[in-house]
């Protein structure tokens, strides 16, 4: 059914269309909504058989779920920023067990400095950490995601992260068409657990493993990631043939076969570039674009697939490996790696700027890429007279202070955001 | 650091920054009890640091000219007990709110109590979380059912701020009301007199998510002053377990050795006693 509604309610609708039986969270902007809403289809009834956990931190949150997915639960959380670094130990124990525990992430950037708004540095900060990890577009695509997601998650037994990104759509409201229960029941069965906290048969979790097994079960954790890069694909035709959209898979392309210049980037950012690089064509230019939408696994064949005819890339993130770059950038050329084609990599989004990305600022990149000129790495709309004149007051004094607050107080910003 | 005058006025503890808190915030009458009893304990700012975690509460460093330090949700405690340990000679402030302390940062506040370091914790209690815009925290009573979280309610018994941290060891427990800035500015400053951990826990209406604290101000009274405060921890226990949790006033006070040696060489019972005559 057609929707208009906001990006949250509408991943709560999808969740709850999942039957979850446990649900745990603690607050964070921007994920509140999501799980407020789902607090209360839980309250109203509209979730039957599940329980809510309003615990005292992510920590808890996610080991609550931990504990509910080892005892055959379907369990669900979300989580934001300064959440998803918390719960850090546990995002490895999820993985490491093999619980299908899945997790919205919406996108906020990670402190300090405190910043509310969107970048990837959350799901970034567990891109190793064996969950897999699906980035999408648009609400639509949020709610057809969590779907394919519990059934990625509980086909493999690994914890899947549906990253979305923060404000941009968690807080927007557009229309989305809500699948019925029916739809979903077809596609998504019952949970069968792998393994299972059962008094019938006792089973202990969470062995230790010394040297002589580990590297064995660190190499299976891998291997599941490269069997679901066989099942993501499968998963999202056979969504496409049940719910008449194209939803999930590992990449997306915009009319990227065939060009000289493709843009790859991820999540929502692609909505507005669609546009400039479809002016971009009409003008001539022969520019493309992919969005990579299973960040892990990462589909390395697949891109290569897609970008061996390509001149160039230029990939652009909303995230940054400090010391090192790009984190897509890193991983793409990695798949290219025997190809002659140019990986530019921008970086840029980082915090929310600009608010929202424009199209004029987004063409100056590609332009810039188009000509070879980019910097390594290439920061976006980055101001650096602000940047060199940290530096200069640095080069001033030894006790010059710090970075943030100068910086504030160098751009005339007094108060900072209101929620955290 | 401009020089502390000879007559310090609250508002030198200001800074230029103006509060983004709701009108009616009680954590305004919180910011005017700390800024006064700095004022009547004529300490220069640079010598007081104010340590917080995430939440509105927690915003409270920005609003003072003291040494502020805005951290990450609910660890105010252990960032103000390694400030504490590199520089004794500060005065150290914690401040946040009943989520941050006990709720993320629940952990730390009992092994503050315990480890009983020379410092001040000043909690901002709005059985809510404020910032997130209202949901339950553990100081929640079990049958509010206004926050989409807790669907059903909490299903929990509420937090006891100050039992938990008599029974943890705080060697200074005592309750205020931010409606009475005047009275929290002496427990304040009984507060920092203390040699040992100090624990404050206020209550601090949250006007917009909890409107019906408004109704706090006719609520709260004074403990029975003839057996409060007190050293005896059993006596102070039955008070906090008696009581609805709004009466306020210093419950406990108890001589011990601070964390620091250096320090518990200079506090004498004496000390102690003076405590309760000021
Ligand atoms: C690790 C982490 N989880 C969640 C949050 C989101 N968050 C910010 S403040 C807050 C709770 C604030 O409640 P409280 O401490 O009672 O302070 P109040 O806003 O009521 O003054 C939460 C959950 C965060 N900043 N960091
Ligand atoms: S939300 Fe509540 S705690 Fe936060 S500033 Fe407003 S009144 Fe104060």
């Amino acid at each position: 059914m057609l929707k208009q509604i906001e990006g949250s309610h509408a991943v709560a609708e999808a969740v709850a269309l999942c039957r979850p039986e446990v649900i745990s969270a603690y607050p964070i902007t921007p994920q509140t909504h999501i799980v407020e809403d789902l607090g209360s289809m839980v309250k109203s009834g509209e979730i039957a058989n599940c329980e809510f956990l309003l615990v005292e931190s992510e920590f808890g949150a996610l080991s609550a779920c931990i504990g509910s997915s080892a005892a055959g639960a379907r369990s669900y959380t979300a989580t934001s920023s300064q959440g998803m670094l918390f719960m850090m130990e546990a995002v490895y124990n999820a993985s490491g067990m093999g619980l299908p525990i899945v997790m919205t992430v919406g996108n906020r950037a990670i402190g300090a400095p405190i910043n509310i708004w969107n970048d990837w540095g959350d799901s970034m900060s567990a891109r190793d950490a064996g969950w897999i990890q699906l980035f999408v577009e648009s609400n639509q695509q949020a709610v057809d995601v969590h779907i394919q997601a519990f059934r990625l998650a509980e086909q493999l037994s690994l914890p899947v992260m549906v990253c979305m990104d923060g404000f941009v759509l968690t807080h927007s409201y557009s229309q989305v068409d809500i699948p019925d229960q029916k739809q979903v029941d077809a596609f998504l069965p019952t949970f069968e657990p792998r393994q299972l906290l059962d008094p019938a048969s006792p089973v202990s979790m969470g062995a230790m493993v010394g040297p002589d097994a580990f590297t064995e079960v660190r190499y299976l954790a891998h291997h599941k990631q490269m069997e679901a890069l066989e099942l993501i694909p499968e998963q999202a035709a056979e969504f496409e043939t049940l719910f008449g959209r194209d939803s999930g898979g590992l990449v997306k392309s915009f009319d990227c076969e065939g060009a000289e210049t493709v843009v790859v980037t991820m999540g929502s950012v692609i909505g507005t570039m669609k546009h400039v690089l479809a002016e971009m064509r009409d003008e001539g230019i022969s520019i493309g674009a992919l969005t990579v939408r299973s960040f892990r696994p990462f589909p390395k064949e697949t891109l290569r697939d897609l970008l061996k005819d390509a001149k160039r890339v230029i990939v652009f993130e909303k995230c940054l490996a400090v010391g090192m770059g790009g984190i897509l950038a890193m991983n793409l050329r990695m798949a290219l790696k025997d190809f002659p084609i140019r990986v530019h990599s921008a970086i840029g989004g980082l915090g929310g700027r600009p608010r929202p990305i424009t199209r004029a600022n987004l063409r100056r990149m590609f332009e810039k890429g188009i000509r070879d000129e980019m910097e390594e790495p290439h920061f976006h709309d980055i101001h650096m007279d602000i940047v060199e004149r940290e530096l200069e007051r640095e080069q001033a004094q030894r006790r010059s202070g710090s970075i943030a607050e100068n910086i504030l107080q160098d751009v005339g910003v007094v108060a900072a955001a209101k929620t955290i | 650091m401009n020089p502390i005058p000879e007559q310090p006025r609250p508002k030198d503890y200001k800074s230029d920054v103006k509060p983004v808190w709701c009108p009616g915030c009680g954590d305004f009458g919180v910011l005017n009890a700390i800024t006064k009893a700095l004022a009547s304990l004529r300490l220069p700012p640079e010598q007081v640091a104010l340590i917080s975690g995430i939440g509105c509460s927690s915003r409270v460093p920005a609003y003072t000219s003291l040494y502020g330090f805005h951290g990450i949700h609910g660890r105010a405690l252990a960032v103000g007990a390694g400030l504490k340990a590199a520089r004794p000679d500060l005065n150290v402030l914690v401040a946040g709110g009943d989520g941050d302390g006990f709720s993320i940062g629940g952990n730390h506040f009992l092994h503050a109590c315990r480890r009983n370091m020379n410092m001040t914790y000043i909690v901002m209690d709005n059985e809510v979380y404020g910032m997130t815009k209202g949901q339950a925290s553990p100081t929640t009573a079990p049958d509010w059912t206004q926050s989409k979280l807790t669907p059903s309610g909490t299903l929990s018994r509420a937090f006891q701020p100050a039992a938990i941290a008599l029974a943890a060891g705080a060697t200074f427990i005592a309750r205020a009301f931010s409606g009475k800035p005047n009275t929290l500015a002496q427990l304040i400053v009984l507060a920092m007199q203390h040699p040992g951990f100090a624990f404050i826990q206020v209550l601090s209406p949250c006007p917009t998510f909890r409107p019906e604290q408004k109704e706090w101000k006719n609520i709260v009274r004074p403990f029975p002053a003839d057996e409060l405060p007190t050293s005896d921890p059993a006596l102070a226990a039955l008070h906090c377990q008696r009581d609805d949790g709004m009466s306020t006033g210093v419950i406990y006070v108890e001589a011990r050795p601070v964390w620091s040696r250096s320090e518990m060489e200079k506090t004498t019972i004496e000390d102690i006693e003076q405590e309760f005559r000021s």
